[in-house]
């Protein structure tokens, strides 16, 4: 024991002579939410893998902190006629190795995409397939981007995945050799220096990164499932910052003396009610227990009814401590393509009886309310608060939530009636999520309003198949509209519509909080993501 | 012994077989991985070649049939996750677990058996009663609490220990071990002492019991009789004589231990097993989730085995029991 004790000694007093020497590296560590399963930024589509890739990968196009495309390894971006995007690449940019980064390494990537990535479970290529996206190279810092018919989202679209190096990433074991840095080179402001699973991702500041200096010699993320010990590890020092801090805790750690901040924004996922809309539901029943001949949910005055009996400032106030936005809307403030007109239905229990009188429905019916109990901020208090709502107005809810792992696959596809290539949905009213990960509503509009169509890929998210022939046709001629001015009404309107015949109930916009210790600045983003650059000393 | 030991693994396989299937099955009906990958944007397409490439789109029997043929040769199957053989994944994390487990029931031993004999010893004295208490509370108040309040008192009030993760590592043949390393060691006692709490209170309960009855039985009163010194009648003659209980529960609570792991791991960010398989069932990983359990099967059986075997060691009566009769 003393010699251990002595060789520890003897450890800590030839680190202390080093650190005279020269400033002590600055370190940041990140406490997580979910636990980083690979570092091939091709391999999947996880919130929680992509913020760690991206502090070592860059894209051609990233985002900024209210998710607007902004310049990254692309300094530039033009339709030059209706088929071809032209992309201005950055010059002087180097590999992590010292090679430089030029069109190629686009190409490669593209190419590695259409291969496909052997057992990755969701890879990105999908947005390679849409619209059929075809590159070619111009020179060494130009390419053209081609596809079929106009494609106004493109630099939105390729914001989704990351730049890999030919020189590296070609012939390597897809996940494997990016876990163990041999293909791990990326142009990003921060290195890769360690990656235990369930542990920690260690990255290094990138000397000559083209950019903004990084802040932090060194940026630890360690996975922390549990919301207590996530927030006991930033207050016992272990971590700097935390994402998801939980939200009973937060007028505690807002408090002035508390030595933390938190730092909030409206997110982009919008929490939302969506209805199924065929003949005859499973889950909708006469008051007598009997199984509903007739679909109320078919009824726009039924779904108004249940949109104003929702109390959303409640929901706000006792369930999400104060952290929701609520909304009329599905994509959020600022998006290119908001509906300004579309505000939250003010509460109002009378006014929903009175829809349910017109519509026949006076004494009311009896309906499942189902949806996810570990998927969204609080979803299941939501869920049980909104079922006492209906209650009150005569619908007679009941509550069924579940872990997301069966929810999802139910809601998609649980009936009994789905074969291969038509899936057929399960339920009849839930509670949903999502993100307008593009930061414009094309992608909204098109995954949660347009007509459930495979082929076009639309209505992706459009469960309940709400079908409205002037949305679709908006929405379509905006996907193909270029000029932004043009593009914008088309938008707006479609999404008018579809919200004002209430193809689905918008309840709120989540807030993003993070916390921290109070001796930190955090810039906080509306996708949920934590990087060290928007992490500041104060 | 040989006949006996091969009983055992024929039973095991069997076991496992029945397993598998029920796992298989089971997570199948739960739902489909592809929901959970896939992201929001991905389209019926997108999500079709996902589950070709998962092989998800053949009829469950298929790909059931499609698995035995692969684990007779030894394979498992890629984790959806970690696109590495799931058993690879698995052994990466099992010293973390490990180690956590061996060290609770070794905090459980040494602090157990003497407090359990302690009040064996002195039934009505005060402190047995206090001894007694805290192993009824030790029952009864659950893992994910106790560990809670650890991080609690220890890490945020006191600040003595660090409230989560694993401390730095060494390689130990190969095997990366923190319970060499002060900073491993800080990190360990938490979670080790939160998992071993159970079992303290279960080794003073069976350790007092036993004392009870052993202290009444002839050979020790004749031990007495024969003026022995009573440090001699309690190490040897009495301890030994409890000692089989005491063992077989051990065995078996190991076992329970490290399945118990999973709840600690998860509250202490350990990152072990437990929590591998918790995140796999999140995202529904089946071959994950069947190598693990498979793995469990084998421990359990394996320990089982072992357990027999020190009794054998510990009692010559089992030992020599076909000779006897």
């Amino acid at each position: 024991m003393k010699l251990f004790v002595g060789t520890v000694l003897l450890a800590a007093l030839s680190f202390g002579s080093g650190a005279f020497a020269q400033t002590a590296p600055t370190t940041l560590t990140i406490g997580v939410r979910s636990e980083t399963s690979s570092l091939d930024p091709h391999w999947t589509q996880f919130p929680q893998d992509k913020q760690v890739e991206d502090h070592i990968f860059e894209r051609l196009v990233a985002m900024d902190p209210n998710s607007r495309p902004i310049p990254a390894l692309a300094t530039s971006w033009k339709p030059i006629n209706d088929n071809t995007w032209e992309f201005q690449l950055r010059r002087d940019v180097k590999w992590h190795d010292g090679k430089p980064f030029t069109a190629d390494d686009v190409v490669f990537t593209f190419d590695r995409l259409r291969a496909g990535i052997a057992g990755a479970p969701a890879s990105p290529a999908f947005v390679l397939a849409n619209g059929n996206k075809q590159i070619k190279k111009v020179d060494d810092h130009t390419v053209h981007i081609q596809t079929t018919g106009p494609f106004p989202t493109m630099p939105e679209e390729l914001a989704f995945f990351s730049i890999v190096a030919a020189h590296r990433a070609q012939g390597v074991t897809p996940s494997v050799d990016f876990n163990n840095g041999r293909a791990t080179i990326g142009t990003g402001p921060y290195r890769f220096a360690e990656f235990r699973p369930g542990e920690r991702v260690v990255v290094e500041r990138n000397p000559d990164y083209w950019g903004a200096k990084p802040e932090w010699d060194r940026v630890v993320f360690r996975p922390i499932t549990q919301d207590a010990t996530r927030l006991a590890a930033l207050m016992n020092g272990d971590v700097d910052i935390i994402d998801y801090p939980p939200t009973p805790d937060l007028p505690r750690l807002r408090q002035q003396n508390s030595g933390y901040s938190v730092s909030e924004i409206a997110s982009d996922r919008v929490i939302y009610i969506q209805f199924s809309y065929r003949d005859l539901e499973p889950f909708v029943k006469n008051l007598d227990g009997s199984p509903a001949t007739v679909n109320p949910l078919r009824d726009v005055r039924v779904r108004k009814a249940m949109s104003l009996a929702i109390n959303r400032d409640a929901i706000r106030d006792r369930i999400m401590g104060g952290a929701s936005l609520p909304t009329g809307n599905i994509v959020p403030p600022g998006f290119f393509g908001y509906a300004e007109q579309l505000k939250p239905d003010p509460f109002s229990a009378d006014e929903a009886r009175k829809l349910l009188q017109q519509a026949g429905f006076e004494k009311g019916f009896k309906i499942t309310l189902h949806g996810p109990n570990n998927r969204y901020i609080n979803d299941q208090a939501i869920i049980e608060a909104i079922a006492q709502m209906w209650t009150r107005v005569g619908i007679q809810t009941e509550v069924n939530t579940m872990p997301r792992n069966i929810f999802f696959t139910d809601v998609i596809r649980g009936d009994p009636m789905t074969i291969p290539g038509f899936d057929v949905g399960k339920f009849s009213v839930w509670l949903s999520g999502w993100g307008t990960a593009s930061g414009e509503a094309v992608y909204t509009v098109r995954g949660l309003l347009e007509s459930f169509n495979p082929e076009a890929g639309s209505g992706n998210a459009n469960w309940g198949r709400y079908t409205n022939a002037r949305v679709d046709s908006l929405s379509r001629k905006a996907r193909v509209t270029l000029d932004p001015a043009a593009r914008l009404p088309l938008l707006v309107q479609a999404t008018e519509i579809g919200l004002r015949d209430y193809a689905l109930v918008p309840i709120h916009f989540q807030v993003n909080n993070w916390a921290f210790k109070a001796t930190l600045n955090h810039r906080p983003r509306v996708n949920e993501r934590t990087y060290a650059w928007d992490v500041t000393k104060r | 012994m040989s006949v006996f030991i091969l009983r055992r693994v024929m039973e095991s396989v069997f076991v496992i077989l029945v397993m598998t299937f029920l796992v298989f099955f089971g997570v199948s009906v739960i739902g489909s991985p592809i929901d959970i990958f896939a992201a929001q944007e991905c389209d019926q397409r997108c999500r079709a070649e996902l589950a070709q490439r998962f092989g998800l789109d053949r009829p469950i029997w298929e790909q059931y049939i499609l698995f035995l043929g692969n684990a007779l040769r030894g394979e498992l199957g890629n984790s959806f996750q970690h696109g590495l053989p799931a058993l690879q994944v698995i052994l990466h994390r099992a010293p973390a677990t490990l180690e956590l487990a061996f060290s609770a029931v070794f905090i459980a031993f040494a602090v157990g058996v003497p407090l359990g004999m302690w009040a064996g010893l002195r039934p009505s004295a005060w402190s047995s009663r206090a001894i007694m208490t805290l192993s009824t509370v030790g029952f009864s108040v659950p893992t994910f609490w106790i560990g809670l309040i650890f991080i609690m008192v220890f890490a945020l009030w006191l600040g003595w220990l660090p409230a989560i993760g694993r401390g730095q590592t060494v390689s130990i043949f190969g095997l990366e071990l923190s319970i060499f390393t002060l900073d491993g060691l800080s990190h360990l006692v938490l979670p080790a002492t939160t998992l071993a709490l159970f079992n303290i209170a279960l080794l003073i309960r069976l350790t007092r019991a036993g004392v009870g009855e052993v202290l009444q039985s002839e050979y020790v009163r004749f031990a007495r009789a024969k003026g022995l010194q009573p440090s001699r009648i309690l190490l040897v003659h009495v301890l030994k004589n409890i000692m089989i209980p005491v063992v077989t529960v051990i065995g078996i609570e190991f076992g329970g231990t490290i399945a118990f792991a999973v709840v600690t791991e998860t509250i202490f960010s350990w990152p072990g097993m437990g929590k591998l398989l918790i995140d796999a069932i999140e995202v529904l990983d089946r071959p994950l989730i069947v190598a693990y359990l498979i793995l469990v099967v084998v421990l359990f059986v394996t320990i089982n085995l072992i357990v027999d075997i020190l009794y054998s060691v510990l009692d010559p009566r089992v030992r020599l029991g076909g000779r006897a009769r």
